[in-house]
């Protein structure tokens, strides 16, 4: 358990960068004076202020002269609000599939884990493609393109933590003691997977962010008025040679969010399983 | 190679095929009218006559499904909405440029992953060992649609070496085959470099060395064919990451390939176009999927038999 505290400084880095995005998306309206919305045409594609741009426009303006501080803080609001809602009913549909699956064995269990296989040989933006394209583009569809992007991974994960922890003693008891399947699952597997799905969660979540982020900047994801990421991404590439600093921030938000994400999740993972434990001291 | 394996993963791509088609037939229907979704606006009647026969749309469901599936599988998608023509003609002419793009990427992360990776797990804990695992960690946070921006700001509008959008010579090749393999390059790397540290603690490594095997001899000869049989099935994984990253990178760099074909369809919602290329797409990454499961097979005779036994 002296591992769990020993965290690495690179780590460390992340959480510190993970905090500031979340800082962000709560107190972001404490960093600019300017309303992200709020137009000013005499002040066009102005640089960063401290490139010689207007006072009080900390990273320049964009074609409208909107600030591109508070652009920045409700696109990442955006970003991550739909990441954590897709990433979320990902893995509450996954892991109650896999749970379904376990449950059930069988045929169905067949059905279940063969349609995980497909899912997961098939990159999910065909599929997201796919659904746009026939179904049209909405705020509803896209959050849910988003959640059932990666719930095979939980699936699969699930139904074989469980069909291990089913053979367990406790649950054997559990079960004897007349306890519903429901509250089996849910009382007494849930809390002992819980630790492999919460680092499922931090990998797929940076997935789930630049899924939606590549999306919004080819402009098939999120639509204006409502901005993010990879929106105003998309938005800056018309800019790039007189107005680089639209495209390059939001850029510069992404790769920080998925780095310190990807980073958190990978030292979980390792905290969590010492069998991944990549042979340290050999 | 054993019959029963062979067959198996044959049948699996044949339903994971069948899966694809189905799952866009559902979409078609529940969608709207396929021949307004499918037909131009302004078709001729005999053209609408013609789809509505051979989609079989006045007949019942399942006899559609069929009609559907045989309609498909000889290649017959409906005409593109944009410009009138059948949608499997416009999409074999872009084939070549995204086969091009794809293959040059797929080459140049092997070229840099692998070698990358065995020096990282042979020179291990040192700072080439630490800056390959930053490259492969950073390879997989940065999208590419953001990695192909600054190539361009740096190579094209800063240094003007390179030019930022287009086709024709080999120029034009190098920046998107970058952005499209630097992920796979990273993962490369990753797997060699774990797959690699796990081979070199063997113990006919040791035999190897006390033989008196030359360094170079014992990686090269000794663990590399080992090391390399995890790695042949992030090759695989990789594919998917490859053909998705091909969409984004086309655009960015206005590749005229199936990937940017497909962004402008979705956008137009030229409903015909999408099917096709969602069908080829997917078929393409199955059977890539297959003949990587068989080479894996090949390689590594523990596979087949275990995953016949599975």
């Amino acid at each position: 358990m002296r591992r769990l505290f020993a965290v690495p400084p690179l780590v460390m880095l992340a959480m510190l960068v993970l905090a500031a995005v979340v800082g962000v998306c709560l107190f972001g309206d404490a960093l600019s004076p300017h309303s992200p919305t709020a137009q000013n045409l005499r002040l066009r594609l102005r640089p960063p202020s401290w490139l010689g741009g207007p006072e009080g426009y900390l990273l320049g303006t964009d074609r409208i002269g909107r600030d591109i501080v508070a652009r920045l803080v409700m696109a990442t609001r955006i970003s991550v609000a739909v990441a954590l809602a897709g990433t979320l009913i990902g893995a509450v549909i996954g892991t109650a599939i896999g749970f379904v699956a376990a449950h059930l064995r069988g045929w169905a269990e067949e059905a279940i884990m063969m349609l995980v296989d497909v899912q997961a040989s098939l990159p999910f933006i065909l599929i997201a493609l796919t659904l746009l394209a026939f179904f049209g583009n909405s705020i509803t569809l896209f959050v849910v393109l988003m959640g059932l992007n990666g719930w095979e991974n939980y699936a699969r994960l699930a139904r074989g933590v469980v069909l291990s922890a089913a053979s367990q003693p406790y649950a054997k008891a559990v079960k004897a003691l007349g306890a519903s399947p429901l509250r089996l699952y849910l009382r007494h597997l849930l809390p002992n997977v819980a630790g492999v799905l919460i680092v499922q969660f931090t990998l797929n979540f940076p997935q789930t962010i630049l899924l939606e982020t590549g999306l919004s900047f080819l402009g098939l994801g999120i639509q204006p008025p409502l901005t993010s990421l990879g929106q105003l991404l998309g938005e800056g590439r018309d800019f790039l040679l007189n107005a680089w600093w639209i495209a390059v921030f939001p850029g510069i938000v992404i790769v920080l969010t998925t780095l310190s994400i990807s980073l958190i999740g990978d030292w979980l993972r390792d905290v969590m399983d010492p069998t991944l434990r990549d042979g340290g001291r050999s | 190679m054993n019959l029963r394996f062979l067959g198996m993963k044959a049948f699996r791509t044949a339903l994971t095929l069948w899966l694809v088609v189905t799952f866009v037939f559902v979409v078609l229907r529940t969608s709207g009218d396929p021949l307004v979704s499918l037909l131009p606006a302004d078709s001729e009647p005999e053209v609408i006559a013609y789809y509505r026969t051979l989609w079989g749309l006045d007949r019942p469901l399942p006899v559609q499904y069929l009609r559907y599936m045989a309609a498909v599988f000889q290649g017959d998608f409906g005409i593109s909405l944009r410009d009138t023509r059948p949608v499997i003609d416009l999409v074999t002419e872009r084939v070549p440029a995204t086969a091009l793009l794809g293959l040059t990427a797929l080459a140049l992360a092997l070229m840099v992953g692998v070698p990358l990776g065995i020096l990282a797990a042979v020179r291990r804990n040192t700072l080439l060992d630490r800056l390959t695992m930053a490259f492969a960690v950073l390879g997989f946070a940065i999208p590419n649609f953001f990695l192909g921006i600054l190539m361009i700001l740096t190579f094209s509008l800063t240094l003007r070496w390179l030019p930022s959008s287009g086709t024709g010579t080999p120029w034009h090749l190098i920046m998107p085959a970058c952005t499209l393999g630097l992920a796979t390059a990273g993962a490369l790397a990753r797997f060699t470099r774990s797959s690699m540290l796990e081979v070199l603690r063997r113990p006919y490594m040791r035999t190897a060395q006390a033989k008196g095997v030359a360094p170079g001899g014992r990686i090269l000869r000794h663990a590399l064919p080992n090391a390399a049989i995890p790695v042949v099935t992030v090759l695989g994984f990789s594919l998917g990451g490859l053909i998705g990253g091909a969409i984004v990178t086309e655009t960015v760099f206005a590749w005229p390939g199936v990937g940017r074909l497909l962004v402008s369809a979705v956008a137009a919602r030229d409903l015909a176009v999408v099917q096709g290329l969602v069908l080829l797409i997917a078929a393409t990454m199955v059977i890539a999927n297959l003949v990587v499961d068989l080479l894996y097979g090949l390689l590594d005779p523990r596979i087949r038999v275990a995953s016949v036994d599975a």
